[in-house]
């Protein structure tokens, strides 16, 4: 069940992958790269469960933490540059 | 309790799925936002409630990784939207522009 679980979810993040790669404009490619933390810190809580270990969830709160923090400045890298 | 677990998880990878189709398909980035954070936001929610009911006793460290993704999920997608606005992003078919021609 796990494993069906998350092949399903690594097939999202490939679907993701594919506007991250394609998106026109910087505005999609970093709504891409939201998406893709969010899916990254549910693969890590899955991970956690399968090998019954809970430090996976602490790694988990910090990559979301970075995530949020890369997101924030690629917004404010597109409204006023570097 | 366990396939209980099983069901929020399973309704959790799909509310990703349906985020990821939507950000393939819908047609400019404001429509493209709308699908990537609020079903994200469902889906994460739902994969955290299906934990807790399988291993209950790491429930306070869910329910930290929970209200973390509540606070900063809406707070990202607001700086993209902002900031994609005063970069000159505009709708894919804008009715309000249409009509007052």
């Amino acid at each position: 069940m796990f494993e069906l679980v998350t092949i399903v979810l690594l097939l999202s993040m490939m679907i993701t992958l594919y506007r991250f790669l394609k998106g026109p404009t910087l505005g999609d490619r970093v709504v891409a790269f939201d998406v893709m933390n969010i899916m990254g810190v549910s693969l890590l809580v899955l991970l956690a469960l399968y090998f019954q270990r809970s430090l996976y969830l602490d790694i988990a709160l910090v990559f979301g933490l970075i995530g949020f923090l890369g997101t924030t400045i690629f917004g404010r890298y597109i409204e006023k540059g570097i | 309790m366990v396939y209980l677990g099983y069901i929020f998880i399973f309704f959790g990878v799909m509310a990703f799925m349906v985020s990821a189709i939507g950000l393939v398909r819908m047609p400019d980035i404001y429509t493209r936002m709308h699908a990537g954070t609020k079903a994200t936001t469902m889906g994460i929610i739902l994969v955290i409630l299906g934990a807790i009911c399988m291993e209950p006793s790491w429930a306070w460290k869910l329910i930290l990784l929970a209200i973390f993704i509540l606070l900063t999920n809406p707070l990202s997608s607001s700086v993209i939207a902002r900031a994609s606005h005063s970069d000159g992003a505009t709708l894919e078919s804008d009715e309000l522009k249409e009509v007052q021609k």
